[in-house]
């Protein structure tokens, strides 16, 4: 008997399905078969928690202040809490940031958009949660850019997110997105989430964390797979 | 305050694609070598080096069981090479620990050398390598016991959420008992076992996302 019964398991209704033919890179690179369910092991229900550090170095929270100059661009403030489906926070759990730069281009050999790259930004960032599970971390506010997706194809502003949290069953990569955003509705990764949780995707402004004179304020909060309540064999 | 538009959407974040452009972000130098810590893994030919800003891992003294060397590559449905997907590994130490509060057996030693996670970026021809040590023994549901396996995720462009299977040694003891694999269908079992290749303590696994000889996926 396991004293706390693993993880609840992906939601369905939250998560995209591998195969998401508008988004045409899914198309060869989904599996044809159906998952195969297991209990979860020791092997599921552990990560490497709190040594985050030790794997990859310590925190970069200010990803404007990088380099040489300043970057181009509108300077946000991040922050928000990371929760468990239960509703309880993941202290001291990493996650790690990466983006495009203002103009919507990604400091990356394979990027040949025709964008200027910013020497003064690189886009990468890590933070760690408190015992809240609060984060904040500051950057600028990145572009738009095309993609070959389909004819016309703009990937909406976004900033990536990847998240371990307590075990190898909470893995989670993610992008947010901003509100008001007009691509979001045409964008086929966007859209490859059910309707009913699009939203759970898209930050919200917030004036108490916009900094006068200084930067805008944006909230995102992100939810990891909570501890299934009931105990079962395992 | 938990939701990002409105109370009633509390619920699982949505996964989305980790794209073709983590390279300056996820993975990092020792990332792939949890033995040696070099460089392996880490794409640093695809962005600029004054843009290497997170990549150090600090350093650690030796680890402690035999090494081992994983080996494959990643193809798509049509067969192709996968050049821009994220392979993820996590294993117990040589004497069967997890490096994680969660593992309550605290009568096995840890390894103030050794984590057991692991990330790899393949390669323009797929192909991706860890260095690590061979993972001991682990309990499975009830009183079983698992044969060694490695746990795999696999992120990439044209993935929305991770895809998550198991490595198991070919030399292993006990995959004829290990309660995991008896849920998988015998003839698709193989996708599972990393054979060795050449040097014995080298081993072979091919990750297929699609297709004939599809990998095994697990929902766990």
């Amino acid at each position: 008997m396991s004293p706390d019964g693993g993880y609840l398991r992906e939601d369905e209704s939250a998560h995209p399905a591998s195969l998401a033919p508008a988004y045409a890179s899914t198309v060869k690179r989904s599996p044809n078969h159906p998952l195969v369910r297991i209990p979860q092991t020791l092997t599921e229900t552990t990560g490497p928690a709190a040594c985050w550090d030790r794997l990859m170095g310590s925190a970069l929270a200010d990803l404007t202040t990088q380099h040489a100059g300043a970057p181009l661009g509108q300077r946000i403030i991040v922050s928000g809490r990371v929760l468990d489906e239960n509703r309880r926070p993941v202290a001291n759990t990493a996650m790690e940031i990466w983006q495009a730069n203002a103009a919507g281009r990604y400091i990356h050999a394979k990027d040949n958009w025709n964008a200027p790259i910013d020497p003064n930004f690189t886009g990468a960032g890590r933070v760690v949660t408190d015992d809240q599970g609060r984060y904040r971390f500051l950057t600028i506010r990145p572009g738009a850019y095309p993609w070959g997706n389909h004819a016309n194809a703009w990937r909406p502003a976004h900033i990536h997110l990847s998240l371990l949290g307590p075990a190898f069953a909470t893995r989670l990569v993610t992008q947010f997105y901003f509100p008001d955003d007009p691509l979001i509705a045409l964008d086929p990764i966007a859209c490859a989430v059910p309707a009913a949780a699009r939203d759970r995707l898209v930050a919200r402004f917030d004036i108490a964390t916009t900094e006068p004179n200084w930067a805008l304020g944006y909230l995102f909060d992100v939810v990891l797979r909570g501890r299934d309540a009931t105990p079962t064999e395992s | 305050m938990a939701d990002n538009q409105s109370p009633e959407k509390f619920g699982q974040t949505p996964s989305q694609t980790v794209g073709p452009f983590f390279h300056y972000a996820l993975p990092w130098k020792g990332g792939a070598d949890l033995v040696g810590q070099s460089g392996l893994g880490a794409r640093t030919e695809l962005f600029p080096a004054d843009h290497d800003v997170l990549n150090v891992s600090p350093a650690h003294g030796p680890v402690a069981g035999e090494t081992i060397e994983v080996r494959g590559q990643v193809f798509d449905g049509d067969g192709a090479p996968v050049p821009d997907a994220l392979i993820e590994i996590w294993q117990a130490n040589a004497a069967g620990r997890y490096a994680s509060p969660d593992d309550p057996r605290t009568e096995l030693p840890l390894d103030e050398a050794f984590i057991g996670f692991g990330r790899a970026a393949t390669l323009d021809d797929g192909s991706y390598c860890f260095k690590t040590v061979r993972p001991g023994p682990v309990p499975g549901p009830g009183n079983t016991l698992q044969a060694p396996h490695i746990a795999v995720g696999v992120l990439g462009r044209g993935l929305v959420k991770r895809l998550v299977t198991r490595l198991y040694l070919a030399d292993g003891e006990g995959l004829d008992a290990d309660p995991i694999l008896a849920l998988v269908p015998r003839e698709r079992r193989g996708t599972l076992i990393a054979e060795t290749s050449g040097s014995a303590n080298v081993y072979r696994f091919d990750i297929v996302l699609q297709g004939e000889r599809e990998t095994v996926f697990f929902d766990c």
